[in-house]
This record gives C-alpha cells, structure tokens and sequence, in this order.
C-alpha cells in the first residue's frame, strides 16, 4: 500500500521545509511543526483498519524474486500500527504544547526542524523490514534526540547530552557489529527471509553470540536497568515536551519495540527461552531497583526519568514471561505509560514553565494557583500507580494475572510490592508539589497558556480511559492483532513474504 | 581469518578507549575507533578470495567469482552517519570546554549520580 511511506516521507520534507522558510515567517515553525504532526496522527489513526492486515510495501516497486525479497521493504503490522498510534498521537500533542512552552528558548525553527526527524526516524523505526534501514533510522532518531537533549545549551544539558552519545554511541556500534555478523549468518538483511533462514541454522554459537549483541545493544537504548545510567541525566536535562517524548515513546520504540520484533519475530523459537529468562531478570532489577531509587529523588523531572526505569522494567517482565496474556498485560501497559509518562513529564513541564524551579522541595500548593495542571497530574499518578479504575490498574492487574498463571508466584508478589513502591514516590510528589500550603514566592503564580492545558487534559483523558480498550470490540481493533504478531513469532515471515 | 581478528583487535581498542580515558576528545576518538573497525569488518564479511568488482560488463563468463557489493553499500552508509555522530560529539566537546574549562570528566560533574 502506498500510504506507508508517508510516515516517514512527511516528516522528512517538513523537516527539510521548516529551516528554509523559518527565516522568511517567523510564524512558519510552528504552523508546519503541527500541521506535519497532525496529518501523522490522522494518518496512524486511519491504518487502524489495516491493524488486522500485514500490508508490505517495496520501494521503488523490487518485488521479491521467486519468493526472495531484493528491494527494501516497509511492513506495517499489527504491532507496528499500535506502536505508531502511540507515536503519532504522544508526538501530536507535544508539537502543541510546545508552541507555547519553547517561547523560553531562543531557536523554534531548530527545534522543530530536530523534531521532525526524530519523528520521522521514530516511524521508520516502526515500519522498516529489514535490519539495515532499522538502524539507519534508529541512528536518525537517536541524533536529533541528542541535540534536543541539549537545546538549552546551559552546563548541565551538554553534559547530559554528552553521556548519553556515547553511551548510545557504543550502543550503536554493538547493533552494527551484530547487523554485519547477522548478515554473514543469514545472507539476507530483510527481517522475514532471515527468520526463513535462522530456522534452519538453529541455535548454532553465532547465533547466540548475534542475539547477546542485540540484546546490549538495544537493552542500552531501552535503558534497562544495568545500562540506564544515561537515562537520568538526559530526560530531565531536555526541555518539557522532549522529556515526554524520550520517556513515553523514543525509549519504547528503540528499545523495548525492537527487542520484541528481533526476538520473537526474527529469531523466533531457537533464542526465545533464554532470552525470556533475561527479559524476566532485567524488568524485574529495573522495576524494583528503579523504583527505590525514584523514591529518593528530590528533582521533579529526575523522579519521572527514575520511574520510567521502574514502568519500562514492568513492560519487559511481561513480556518475558512470554503467555499471551503476559504479551497483552506488557503491551498494554507500554500504552499506558506513553500517556501517563508523556503527561507527567509535561505537568512538570508546566511546574518549570512557571516557577523555573525543579526542585520539589521548595514548592507546594501549586495546585491551588494551577488547577488544571494539579489535575491532570493528580490523575496521571493515580494511573500509573494502578489505582481502580484508571487505565494502569488494568495493565498491572494482566502483568500480575499472568505472572501467577504462569507460575512465578513470588515475581508476582514483587510486582505488586514494586506497584505500592511507586504509589508511595507519587504521592510524595502530590504531597510536595501540588498540596500543602501555597509558598509566598508563588502567590501570584497563573495557569499554564491554554495549548499547554489542552495536551494535558488530553492525555489526562487517555491515562484516564485507556482501559476501555480492553472492552472486545476495542481489544480486537488495536490491542489483539498485536498481541497476534508477537504471539506468532516466525508466522511473521509467513505474514509478510507470504506462502 | 586474521583480517577479522585484527578488526576485533580495533574493535577492542576503541572500547579501552571509551571506558578508561579520561579526556573527552579520546572518548571521542575511542567511539571513532570501534565505528571504523565495524566498518572493516562489515567490508571484510562481503570480500570473496579471488573474486573482482562487482560490475556486470561484457566479455566476462558466466563463471566469475564477484564480492558481495550489499556490505560495501551498508559501509558507505554507516560511515556518513559516523560523519554526523562524530562532527555532533566534537562540537558538544567543544561547547563543554566553554562551559567547564576543562576536558577531563572528573571534573565534568554538575549533575549528581
């Protein structure tokens, strides 16, 4: 289908178009920043009628030779428009917060133009079919969110930038090592040939040696919890809507989306068991490790970035527990956190916009002078601490059902333990900022401009309701034919090179 | 073999480099040093013994050995994203010597953990 590439194709021109004329209108940045991401959501919620489809589009019209794919090939699956929803809808109502909160800093036209990009690699991600345009992309993606990380350019953000390009550097280098031995393994780089081909080498020591590159590579970029370090200094250093943006979606589409598509689609049966048990291990050490160190911090936006460790850790337990119904409660819950996380982190956002002050402990009783952010951000944390009936109580109670139907009954426990870990930091949070006596410093403090209170009510309304998409009719729309995909692991190259 | 062994070899010295020196610019050549043995390695994987260019022309059999070209096309890729990696590291270092006076990162440490 030829509407695939418009997902990466629009972003790109917008991206090319913003700098040039950017000069000429002042007012051009942010009109062609939010018409791009707008038609991206609109986009990505039209291809939901395709999410039960596997639509693969070669470009420059190579088809495949007697069943051998040639040309590069973009695949949009059922997990991939899930994902892409994610993208598209977080990314949309950043671009619009950000038309009033980048006011603060000097150059709209470079952040949009960086911003672009990384939305266009971001959906690149998503629908790229073969390993080598998934690590271009992932590359593209991962330089504009660099140089967004420091676009203050005060000490502490070029700090931050510049541990995370190394450490995504190294882990840059390690994906591209694991691509070039993959392809001397398999002869081919499109993802579903080479499943075809891994079925019949097995689980040979080259094999286990590619995977463990891939595991490291992208457990980097997910920033599980042995390689986070980056993470707490790049996400609170980058400005509001950024945070959101690499905490609620960048982290889950180069990571955690990644691991999923390489390790159940791609490798399939012959790596998948110990993979699982690793999966199991690492979301279990960054759930807990995570959210116990959430709990010390004293920095607003530093405490989100710690607890998305913890929220991304839940995603990988799921997922290693490797049930269908451990896969959807994973799934889910990486859907809730793209809202919850992406609204918290523009709550704090809307703090910083007013009072210029991160540091929760010399605030309090914001909530009295800014209703709406108090809110929203009441509601955020109450859902990401899987209070009934907020959207997060349902992802944990599927994580937790399926832990004790497969068996781990003590995971179960510490999942549930790591859940009242992080009603504790949130309600510290509450506690700190929101409630309590209102400062003298901030008695003339106003609600946040009113684009800003539209994106926050927004995903206040999603991490509110998201669970009706448990609801069937909804289930079968977005969340099954994901839950398909992942579940079938090698049907993928079934699905897409058909036969 | 011994070509893909010494890539490693490369591979290994960058990854010292990253994770001992102490200077910023070394960091930076050390991530330089483990791209470009990659790199090597990616081009060595597509290399045939005996094999030529591969450019189909006429005169030549049916029977000739080519190198595989994918490896040599993905190189050229990686190295031009290298490019970018690499002029963005640099001009962070540069904006960083601004601000600290310093290249050394233990002294690099405004932000705590």
């Amino acid at each position: 289908m030829s509407l695939i590439p418009l997902f990466v194709v629009v972003p790109l021109g917008a991206a090319f178009l913003t700098p040039i004329f950017s000069k000429v209108w002042k007012g051009f940045p942010d009109w062609m920043g939010n018409l791009a991401s707008g038609f991206l959501m609109g986009l990505s919620l039209w291809v939901l009628r395709f999410s039960g489809d596997t639509l693969v589009y070669y470009a420059g019209g190579w088809e495949p030779m007697d069943g051998i794919p040639v040309g590069i090939a973009m695949v949009l699956d059922g997990l991939t428009v899930m994902m892409l929803l994610i993208v598209n809808v977080v990314g949309f109502l950043v671009t619009i917060y950000s038309i009033k909160y980048m006011t603060h800093y000097t150059d709209k036209g470079k952040y949009y133009t960086l911003f672009l990009l990384m939305m266009a690699g971001l959906n690149g991600v998503l629908l790229a079919g073969d390993m080598f345009n998934l690590f271009v992309f992932l590359e593209i993606t991962a330089i504009a969110s660099y140089a967004l990380v420091a676009f203050g350019v005060e000490a502490e953000e070029l700090e931050a930038s510049f541990k995370y390009q190394v450490l995504g550097g190294a882990a840059s280098a390690i994906i591209l090592l694991g691509i070039a031995i993959f392809y001397q393994l398999t002869g081919t780089l499109n993802m579903a040939d080479a499943s075809r081909v891994l079925v019949d080498v097995g689980g040979s020591p080259a094999v286990l040696f590619v995977g463990t590159l891939f595991l490291v590579g992208f457990s980097l970029k997910a920033a599980l919890m042995p390689f986070h370090a980056w993470l707490p200094d790049a996400h609170p250093s980058a400005p509001a809507p950024i945070s959101a943006m690499l905490s609620g979606v960048v982290i889950k589409v180069l990571g955690v989306y990644v691991l999923i598509r390489i390790f159940f689609n791609v490798f399939g049966t012959a790596l998948l068991p110990p993979v699982l048990t690793i999966f199991l291990v690492l979301g279990t050490l960054s759930m807990v490790v995570g959210g116990f160190l959430a709990l010390g911090q004293k920095d607003f936006k530093r405490l989100l970035a710690y607890s998305s460790i913890s929220q991304i850790g839940y995603v990988m337990f799921a997922l290693g527990l490797g049930t269908p119904l451990g896969i959807l409660g994973g799934l889910f819950h990486l859907m809730n956190h793209a809202a919850f996380k992406s609204l918290l982190f523009l709550n704090a956002g809307a703090v910083v916009y007013n009072t210029d002050n991160r540091d929760m402990e010399k605030m309090g009783g914001l909530s009295q002078r800014m209703p709406v952010t108090g809110t929203t951000s009441l509601i955020g944390s109450l859902s990401i601490s899987g209070i009934p009936p907020l959207g997060g109580f349902w992802s944990k109670l599927i994580i937790v059902l399926a832990a004790v139907e497969s068996g781990h009954y003590i995971l179960a426990g510490v999942a549930i333990l790591a859940s009242i870990v992080t009603l504790a930091y949130y309600l510290k949070v509450q506690k700190l900022v929101f409630f309590g006596g209102l400062k003298k410093v901030y008695e003339g403090l106003k609600e946040v401009p009113v684009f800003m209170c539209f994106s926050m009510i927004v995903l206040a309304i999603l991490s509110l309701g998201l669970g009706v998409l448990l609801i069937p009719q909804l289930r079968g729309v977005v969340l099954d034919p994901a839950v398909k995909v992942v579940a079938g692991g090698i049907e993928y190259a079934k699905m897409v090179l058909g036969g | 073999m011994i070509a893909f062994v010494l890539a490693i070899i490369l591979f290994l010295v960058g990854l010292y480099g990253i994770l001992v020196k102490r200077n910023l610019i070394k960091i930076v050549i050390g991530l330089m040093i483990m791209e470009y043995a990659i790199n090597l390695f990616f081009a060595l994987v597509g290399y045939r013994e005996g094999g030529t260019a591969p450019i189909v022309s006429e005169g030549l059999g049916d029977k000739i050995l080519f190198v595989d070209p994918l490896p040599q096309a993905l190189v050229l890729t990686a190295i031009v994203i290298g490019l970018g990696t690499t002029a963005l590291l640099v001009s962070f270092a540069v904006r960083i010597y601004e601000k600290y006076d310093t290249l050394d990162v233990r002294k690099i440490r405004k932000l705590r953990g």
